[in-house]
């Protein structure tokens, strides 16, 4: 490796921009990763075939163990991926490449390289998720050059100070290893909002652009003001810039360090902040965050897997551990979300031309009454083993008769509380009525936005539409929101728009009185509703419905919120 | 030679953590099992290069083979991975 002497580039205003993964902000310098050793150019052909073929088989097998060493010491996401790329390491259908190239008279490294590339240009067609993994490849091809050379493999040096990594993309093995004493950002010149690094680094919560042109123009040692938020690097910020960069990141870490308990804003009016589970081990961990509770308990997710029906007993067990993980607090379970958007292997449902508009949720009912019954016997089983707290709610309401229906189908199991999903803009629109047959309402955000613009979730293309902040969909919640509000009975919100401080308030502002997102958005919306009054949410919720879009609607919330909530964000 | 035919559940395809079990899955059994997309041609099924490089897609259908003693078990046990959903959120 090679060390450059810093000689920071006198470019000050300088700045280079790409997708900013996260909102975090960050000034330091530049650390680049060393470049990885390349094949020898014109390299000759092994004087002795044998020995290479063995040196290059070692080879491979050196770098798979190291991965592998690697994975075992790294947590589960980025131990899924370095065993992933180390089966690349131990491909037989690579190495079979390697070995029939150097048998045309390709020197070793050459023959890694050339049969890597081959592999690259396949999963490069492939697009997407597979054309992001030619990074993790083309890193398992620079480990084996190097050690077929005898050099070191490519890496970070080590650092002392406030660090930015720049590369032209990391690799699995990289981001494991990352100094997380030192390194404060990450910038790369390659990768997307899917690829590993913006993965990892939304875990570590580090602030991290990709695809910044010119980022490997930086040189070690320059200063830069990374601001995720922005999609930013500047370099050389003057002193303005850095306190606004350094402003931000301390805003963010006086948030992470803002007092937790239950949420309520500014006024004292009570919103409680739960969280959204699926697997047992997932609710036994968000149990240990503070969070009032459960806001969604998604059953299904118990199920996916399954070929056979889980049993009354099963399901007995799996829902007692999670009402005992969260003990006197609050659960609100959502029997079966299922159909043909995800089959179940013992209810199959028809091919449809609209998944999304078919069997699915409680319409599945229908079919398999059974279904329903077993899990709301399980639920009691484990109410009554526990002493819990259970709320039990059906998805996909779309009519006073189901919401009825599913009502008395509860209370016949002796379950005390009652409630239906709100995701249906009928159902929405009938809130008043929908209200009367039961004891709560649910708002899935997801759905209701998906349903009310006519818009695919999958359709990326259309992502403007699907856009909780449309004022369509904030018209449909305050439906619900008022409804709740005449008959004294709460409603709630269980989808994205939850974690989202700002649309959080606006809908406090309509009535909402629970938040159910997933644990890790808690802190930031608890921050927001402390610094609002119910007073100011609802002027908010009001000149975001006045908006003509969804970016207009945000515009007049920012607008309208304490600053230190907007730099917190 | 035993063959199978399966459409392949998970979400994403045959990628990424569906695509790194099935491949080990596959070595696990110790038998040269290959697959094929469709009506293409068959791949060497311990290559997970190969294997990502098939491209295959959610509900597509792919015929594993294989030969050796325990060749229909090792087969019957790789398409019950395949029938399940590994991507459920």
């Amino acid at each position: 490796m090679t060390t450059t002497t810093p000689t920071p580039t006198s470019q000050a205003g300088k700045q280079l921009t790409g997708i900013g993964v996260g909102r975090g902000s960050a000034v330091g310098k530049v650390v680049k990763l060393a470049p990885p050793v390349r094949p020898p150019a014109h390299e000759a052909a092994a004087a002795n075939a044998e020995q290479a073929q063995a040196l290059v088989k070692s080879s491979f097998d050196f770098v798979a163990t190291n991965l592998r060493t690697r994975a075992a010491q790294a947590e589960s996401t980025v131990a899924a991926v370095l065993e992933a790329t180390s089966l690349m390491a131990q491909d037989p259908g690579l190495l079979a490449d390697v070995i029939r190239r150097m048998s045309t008279g390709v020197g070793p490294a050459t023959a890694v390289d050339q049969a890597v590339e081959g592999f690259c240009s396949i999963l490069e067609m492939s697009g997407g998720y597979m054309a992001e993994r030619v990074t993790d490849l083309r890193d398992v091809r620079d480990r084996i050059v190097a050690q077929v050379l005898g050099q070191q493999p490519p890496g970070l040096p080590p650092m002392t100070e406030p660090s930015v990594v720049v590369a032209a993309d990391l690799a699995p093995a990289d981001t494991a290893t990352l100094d997380l004493d030192h390194v404060v950002a990450i910038v790369t010149e390659l990768g997307g909002p899917t690829s590993h690094t913006a993965i990892i680094a939304a875990q570590l919560d580090l602030p991290c652009i990709v695809r910044v042109a010119g980022a490997l123009e930086l040189a070690d040692g320059d200063e830069v003001a990374v601001d995720a938020a922005h999609g930013t690097v500047a370099l050389d910020p003057d002193d303005a810039q850095r306190e606004t960069i350094i402003g931000r990141a301390k805003a963010r870490a006086a948030l992470k360090e803002s007092g937790g308990g239950p949420g309520k804003t500014k006024d004292g009016k009570g919103i409680q902040l739960l969280a959204n589970v699926g697997k047992v081990e997932d609710a036994v961990k968000a149990a240990k965050e503070d969070v009032e509770g459960v806001g969604l308990f998604r059953t299904e997710v118990l199920f996916l897997e399954r070929k056979t029906a889980p049993t009354v007993e099963e399901q007995t067990k799996s829902y007692t551990e999670v009402l005992k993980a969260f003990g006197d607090r609050k659960v609100v379970v959502r029997t079966l979300d299922a159909g043909a958007d995800k089959p179940l292997a013992f209810a199959p449902s028809e091919e449809e031309e609209n998944p999304a508009l078919g069997v699915r949720g409680l319409r599945m009912d229908k079919r398999f009454p059974q279904l329903l019954d077993d899990q709301l016997t399980a639920i009691a089983a484990a109410v009554k083993a526990t002493g819990a707290k259970a709320w039990v709610m059906a998805p996909m309401v779309s009519t006073v008769h189901e919401a009825a229906a599913f009502e008395q189908r509860v209370k016949a199991h002796g379950l005390p509380v009652g409630g239906i999903m709100i995701e249906v803009p009928a159902a929405a629109l009938r809130a008043p009525h929908l209200i009367e047959k039961v004891d709560f309402f649910s708002i899935g955000t997801n759905d209701l936005t998906q349903y009310a613009m006519a818009t695919d979730r999958m359709a990326g293309e259309l992502a403007e539409l699907l856009d909780p902040w449309q004022p369509a969909v904030l018209d449909l919640i305050a439906l619900a929101g008022a409804a709740g509000q005449a008959a004294d009975k709460p409603v709630g919100v269980c989808g994205e728009a939850a974690r989202d401080p700002l649309l959080a308030l606006v809908l406090v502002g309509l009535g909402i009185s629970s938040l159910s997102m997933a644990p890790n958005g808690v802190p930031a919306v608890r921050y927001a509703l402390a610094r609002t009054t119910t007073a100011q949410c609802e002027e908010m919720a009001a000149a975001a419905r006045g908006a003509i879009d969804a970016a207009a609607a945000r515009a007049a919330v920012e607008a309208l919120v304490d600053p230190e909530v907007l730099l917190a964000l | 030679m035993p063959t199978r035919k399966v459409k392949v559940a998970s979400r994403v395809g045959l990628h990424a953590r569906p695509a790194s079990l099935f491949v080990q899955a596959v070595t696990a059994t110790g038998l040269p099992v290959t697959i094929a997309k469709g009506d293409g041609d068959p791949v060497d099924a311990r290559s997970i290069l190969m294997v990502m490089g098939l491209a295959v897609g959610n509900n597509d259908e792919v015929t594993l083979a294989a030969e050796g003693d325990g060749a229909d078990a090792a087969l019957d046990q790789l398409v019950e991975l395949l029938e399940v959903d590994h991507d459920a959120p």
